[in-house]
């Protein structure tokens, strides 16, 4: 079994930036055991001499032109924010009084 | 109810290029439609009346005046709402982007637009594509046409029911580990999840980039093809996009409607995609299948891929671990809902977790969480390291069967629909439902699902998926359309002539529980 505790599932979900109910973190640590009881079978086959495949086409050095192109408006990359401050995003306090 | 609606998209063509039929009647029909049965269906999470009307006159207008128009011109299309649409709201199923419209279009998108295809709305999903029933929507689930009390597959659940209940007669899906093949498979529609790259994923918002395919869903073979036609080919705009020339894909299909066309075909059965956990009545249909395939000239020959057995497990580690990623950028900034915390001070990080507690539901929660350790410092060798190892071996295996077979089959989902609610409390079980999709994705090579007859047990459809060598898109045209001609012959009339006939006051008395 493995060993995943609620004070673990706390700690990725602050991680992960939700804020968890103590209900949902009790029902999420149940579901992580399982799941990953489940998937932990990857290790059986996953021997040190197998190259591991982050994608499934490899491609490298894409590339474009180095010239300027259509993009966004300022009101277009606006448009769907929650808040603004004339041509700027408004976010709340970036740092923590601590 | 229109007959127009009962007609292919290749059909609707034709007619509206030789001008018995004008995209405005067309789009008419399938809009009154939609008015009559998806208060049932619920496949759409918004409906552009007004905006496909307009386009369709001009359309019409344009076609009047003497201007050449490709097949499609007039044709409607309904898209699922993972993909931007600069006049639409684009939710991807989820709370966290309620009413929120791109400034752009998903590269696929302006090529409907630029093809004169006319956007019918959005249809409903598994949130973020997260989900194998769409009960994972935000916005409640959608209906299987051939029985409203199950699930019409997930996450393109919405789009697949479109088509199957007559309210599109093509749609946009999203495949990245059986989204469109799954659904065409219990609700009796035709899906492709092209080569990986084929595509272009720009402004599909994404799940997991490296598994992630857009594709086309229809009732037929040939209008799956069409479609591939006007979204497929290089992007510039995805960096994932394969520079290949690709054949045309309509082509494909109509080879295959030729005499012949599966004689000689090695067609390889992949053992451990048959087994146990299959219902009897689609292993039956699977055989019987194969029986006519046999008679047809093609030669059936086993292939083990004994690796396929670690793909369930694989693709939880790395699609969790992927999401988890491209879901940080929700982040209450930039768009989407903003929730600030019921207390304490308002930082940007209290109310991004306050946000995204609000804004996601419980599968993305769940998937983000799980992805978050498998990334984690200590676990990243044994989970996430060893789910990309086998991801080689399944690539593999691929490659020894492609060396005796020139397509793979197998049943596209091991039961038919089940109930709502059957599978929710079980991640594990709804996990399962992909166990035959999810290696195509893992290796990027093509799949098709089609369908294969009703289940006798149930009277539901059954569903076969065909896959191929990477970049042999083409081949699953030619081999589908063959053996969807064979099929129909068989049985006299297409499958979902079949299905039950929707109407408004029917499913208003079946709800009531009235006669």
């Amino acid at each position: 079994m493995s060993e995943i505790t609620a004070e673990q599932v706390a700690h990725l979900a602050h991680l992960a930036r939700i804020d968890l109910s103590p209900e949902e973190i009790d029902h999420l640590t149940a579901d992580l055991v399982q799941i990953v009881d489940s998937v932990a079978k990857v290790s059986e086959v996953a021997t040190p001499d197998i190259p591991a495949t982050s994608h499934p086409m490899p491609l490298t050095n894409v590339f474009r032109e180095d010239v300027v192109r259509p993009s966004l408006t300022v009101e277009q990359a606006l448009s769907g924010a929650p808040a603004r401050d004339g041509d700027k995003f408004r976010v709340p306090a970036i740092l923590d009084e601590e | 109810m229109s007959d127009l609606i009962k007609l292919p998209a290749a059909t609707l063509g034709a007619m509206l290029s030789e001008g018995s039929v004008s995209s405005v009647e067309v789009t008419r029909a399938h809009l009154d439609h939609i008015d009559a049965v998806d208060a049932d269906i619920h496949a759409f999470l918004h409906v552009a009346r007004e905006s496909a009307l307009a386009t369709a006159a001009a359309v019409d207008a344009r076609r009047a005046a003497g201007e050449e128009l490709g097949p499609l011109a007039g044709v409607p299309i309904a898209i699922k709402d993972v993909l931007a649409t600069s006049d639409m709201p684009t939710t991807s199923g989820s709370k966290i982007l309620e009413g929120w419209v791109p400034p752009y279009d998903a590269t696929v998108v302006a090529r409907l637009r630029a093809a004169d295809l006319i956007p019918l709305g959005k249809t409903n999903m598994d949130e973020f594509a997260m989900g194998s029933s769409t009960e994972h929507s935000a916005y409640g689930p959608t209906r299987n046409p051939w029985d409203l009390e199950r699930i019409p597959g997930g996450s393109g659940g919405g789009s697949a029911a479109a088509v199957s209940a007559f309210e599109a007669p093509l749609a946009l899906g999203s495949d990245t580990g059986g989204s469109i093949r799954q659904p065409a498979a219990v609700t009796g529609s035709v899906g492709v999840k092209p080569t990986y790259g084929g595509v272009s994923r720009y402004g599909a918002i994404a799940l997991a980039s490296s598994l992630d395919q857009v594709g086309p869903v229809s009732r037929t073979v040939l209008d799956s093809a069409l479609l591939h036609d006007v979204i497929g080919g290089y992007d510039p705009l995805d960096s994932t996009s394969l520079p290949s020339a690709w054949p045309s894909m309509a082509a494909a299909a109509q080879a295959g409607l030729a005499d012949g066309a599966l004689a000689g075909v090695r067609v390889g059965v992949v053992k451990e995609l048959n087994g146990a956990g299959f219902q009897p009545g689609v292993t039956q249909r699977f055989e019987e299948t194969l029986a006519l395939l046999t008679a047809a000239g093609a030669e059936i020959v086993e292939v083990s891929a004994p690796n396929f057995e670690y793909a369930v497990a694989a693709y939880y580690l790395i699609l969790p671990a992927e999401a988890s990623s491209n879901l940080a950028r929700f982040d209450s900034v930039r768009f989407g809902i903003r929730v600030n915390p019921e207390d304490g001070p308002l930082t940007s990080e209290r109310v991004m977790a306050a946000t995204r507690e609000a804004g996601f539901g419980p599968e993305v929660k769940r998937r983000i969480i799980l992805g978050t350790y498998a990334l984690s410092a200590g676990y990243y060798d044994a989970y996430y390291g060893s789910a990309q190892k086998v991801r080689t071996l399944i690539q593999r295996d691929f490659d020894a069967a492609f060396d005796k077979a020139d397509v793979l089959v197998s049943p596209s989902a091991p039961t038919t629909a089940f109930r709502f609610g059957e599978k929710l409390a079980d991640p594990m079980a709804m996990y399962l439902n992909d166990i035959t999709t999810i290696p195509a994705n893992l290796a990027g090579v093509p799949g098709m699902g089609l369908p294969m007859g009703l289940a006798p047990e149930d009277g539901l459809p059954t569903g076969l998926q065909v896959m191929a060598p990477a970049g042999e898109d083409a081949r699953l045209y030619t081999f589908g359309a063959a053996l969807e001609q064979l099929l129909e012959a068989s049985w006299g009339h297409t499958l979902l002539s079949q299905a039950p006939v929707l109407t408004p006051t029917e499913m208003f008395a079946s709800e009531e529980g009235a006669v």
